[in-house]
């Protein structure tokens, strides 16, 4: 009897590796078919969740209109959309130093959230007392300073007991919700704990509301972009990020860096703390930064943490939201529905990095290579 | 009852929302992979056993059935989180925190959609009862502690005999620390990542399911989801990983968020009303004192899982 002693080995079904070269313009192909793909997912989403649409198919139409329409549909919703975008992308650019030195800053909601406070705390005790030139500047400083503190805390860890920062900042976020909720009890002693507009130090309108903060946002992405890019900074930034080793050993002093640059990420955090308190809302509440801190993070890494390219993803998730706001309005169903929408379509653009990344070779194929 | 007893009873059933979500955590986390969906998944868990009552609960099932079904049908959808969230994290190896946050936001979206198209006097009226057994007739405290409450102390209890005590758990350990390594000791890592990530998003979606139909039981708590989600995050490190301790944790956590609607009927403590944000704030304040503590007493096994976070790319060097 003769046994087959060859030794078989199955081939997987699909073996992975990774690009080196994948021509930009079939990387955006990608991840405009990624898009394309969300969109029709999205629109079955609809179906199950919305009833009109299942009374009445027909208005598919309206529904992929409706993202169109919502941003775009009158000057005032492009303005508001534009606004939005500023304030996303200004969290997000704020995160950028941090996460090129592969720092994950989860704490970007606390620290803007810190900024409001810092902005609104100066405002309420001195609103009236000094003049508008005096106090918006002072009310600028404070921000700044709330949110750079609330963001060297966790880097001081880090840099001297090698914390882990995501978990930290993470939890720093929790602890300034209930800062700012402290200050509404003693601010608002009545028991609604829900201030009211305050009537000074409301940032000058140029053209409008929003004109100024949508210039702020645009020359902060370009600056960072400047001091990422070719600024001596940048590069230890960059260096810090790709090896800790490679940094010690060419004397980059690393705690430094880590101090440094999540400085920088938390004051800039509490500047746009500062366009929220001052530049729209005038007041605080424990929800006046809104989820944008997480939205950020995720608005930053879509971008490649290339300041440029995050307009272009806070611009898309923004698009999305208004779209989808527009979607309930015109169908009727409840507000929590742009959440849904924009996880889906996150889902897919998240997904799609790894057919830009990674080569798919499947067996079949792979054998007729074999053979020829 | 003593009063300080009653107390003690509602942390206990308070923080079993968050033991259930810290323990599934702490599953996923062992296996490398933070997982920032829990929130997210919480409250599909919640919304996944509601829709299945909202089709039994006015049913003339036995109640034993309607239990065991909206049971099932949450860990069902908080899986089925789980399975989006590993199918991104692990075989496409898209980053972890981004990830979770869409899963975050995806799910507390959906949830709020489900919840609000439910009708709750057929999916909590009825029901509630059923879940609240043994204790559902009483007045006190004890009525919060029902099926699954129980159910949730046995599962903290083996997810750490499983991790710490089983050959299934060291394999499950070394896929955390070192991918690698396991890797190239035999063990499947795709398979160990997919299936604890799975077991412990089901495992967290039933804390969610049990806050809104057992411990609260109103139709509004499906609205604070979100944040005893986090809370439960904040928990696995307090926990230092190990799901038993999520016990005694939850519970103190549980005790800090409450006592300050506690404290108010004690006559002899006198409570301003910006004291309660102060308590509210007690757990995450602690959380970030263990988290400093244990990496300056840097002890190796009070340390975060070595690759957490890390995608696994076999031919990366």
């Amino acid at each position: 009897m003769t046994a087959n002693h060859t030794p078989q080995v199955r081939e997987p079904l699909v073996h992975l590796s990774r690009r080196t070269e994948f021509s930009p313009l079939r990387a955006w192909g990608v991840r405009l078919a990624a898009l394309v793909l969300g969109l029709i997912v999205c629109g079955l989403a609809a179906f199950l969740l919305i009833e009109k649409l299942q009374q009445n198919p027909g208005r598919i139409g309206d529904f992929y209109y409706a993202f169109i329409k919502g941003s775009f549909g009158t000057s005032r919703k492009l303005w508001k959309m534009l606004k939005n975008l500023s304030i996303l992308l200004c969290i997000a650019l704020a995160l950028t130093p941090a996460f090129r030195m592969r720092f994950w800053n989860t704490g970007a909601e606390g620290q803007t959230l810190m900024g409001v406070l810092g902005a609104i705390a100066v405002d309420f005790y001195f609103g009236g007392k000094w003049p508008e030139a005096l106090l918006i500047p002072v009310m600028l400083l404070a921000a700044i300073i709330f949110g750079g503190v609330w963001g060297l805390i966790p880097a001081l860890f880090k840099a001297r007991f090698n914390t882990n920062e995501t978990l930290f900042t993470l939890m720093m976020n929790y602890v300034a919700t209930f800062v700012v909720s402290y200050f509404l009890v003693i601010w608002v002693p009545s028991g609604s704990s829900s201030l009211a507009k305050l009537k000074y130090g409301k940032l000058p309108s140029v053209v409008n509301d929003y004109f100024l903060i949508i210039l702020i946002a645009l020359l902060l992405t370009i600056g960072l972009y400047i001091y990422l890019n070719y600024s001596k900074h940048g590069y230890e930034i960059s260096v810090v990020g790709e090896s800790v080793r490679t940094a010690q050993y060419v004397g980059i002093s690393v705690p430094k860096v880590i101090l440094r640059t999540m400085l920088l990420s938390g004051m800039l955090c509490g500047l746009t703390g500062f366009l929220i308190g001052s530049g729209l809302d005038q007041t605080i509440t424990t929800e006046s930064v809104g989820g944008q801190g997480f939205t950020a993070i995720m608005v930053a890494w879509m971008g490649n943490f290339n300041p440029l390219m995050m307009i272009l993803t806070s611009g898309l998730i923004q698009i999305l939201n208004q779209g989808a706001a527009q979607i309930s309005q015109d169908f009727n169903v409840s507000g929590a529905l742009p959440d849904v929408i924009v996880g889906i379509m996150l889902f897919f653009v998240i997904g799609c990095e790894f057919f830009i990344n990674y080569q798919l070779h499947f067996r079949r194929a792979q054998s007729k290579e074999a053979v020829r | 009852m003593n009063i300080w007893l009653n107390f003690l009873i509602d942390s206990l059933a308070f923080g079993a929302t968050f033991m259930y979500g810290s323990t599934g955590e702490i599953l996923t986390e062992k296996a490398g992979h933070l997982n920032l969906g829990i929130p997210g998944i919480m409250c599909m868990g919640g919304a996944g056993g509601c829709l299945m009552l909202n089709l039994v609960g006015a049913s003339s099932l036995p109640p034993f059935l309607i239990v065991v079904l909206g049971i099932l049908s949450s860990a069902a959808a908080a899986t089925l989180m789980g399975l989006i969230y590993s199918f991104l994290t692990v075989t496409l190896r898209a980053n972890q925190n981004v990830t979770g946050l869409a899963l975050t936001t995806f799910g507390v979206g959906l949830m709020k959609v489900i919840m609000s198209k439910l009708n709750p006097s057929v999916y909590l009226v009825t029901p509630k009862v059923y879940y609240r057994w043994p204790f559902a007739g009483r007045q006190d405290s004890l009525q919060c502690l029902g099926v699954m409450f129980f159910l949730g102390l046995i599962i903290a209890a083996a997810a750490s005999y499983v991790l710490y005590r089983t050959k299934i758990g060291l394999h499950l350990r070394a896929v955390g620390e070192n991918p690698a390594t396991a890797d190239a000791v035999g063990i499947n890592v795709t398979r160990y990542k997919y299936l604890t990530t799975c077991i412990g998003s089901g495992i967290a979606g039933l804390g969610g399911f049990y806050y809104v139909i057992d411990y609260m039981a109103s139709q509004e708590a499906y609205l604070s989801l979100e944040a005893f989600g986090w809370l439960s995050i904040a928990l696995v490190i307090f926990a230092l990983w190990r799901p038993h301790r999520t016990i005694i944790g939850s519970t103190i956590f549980g005790f800090l968020f409450s006592c300050s609607s506690f404290i108010t009927n004690l006559s002899f403590i006198q409570v301003t009303m910006a004291l309660k944000p102060i308590l509210k704030m007690l757990p995450y304040v602690f959380t970030i004192v263990v988290l400093i503590v244990s990496s300056v007493r840097n002890k190796r096994e009070n340390q975060p899982p070595e690759s957490l976070g890390l995608p696994y790319f076999r031919e990366n060097r």
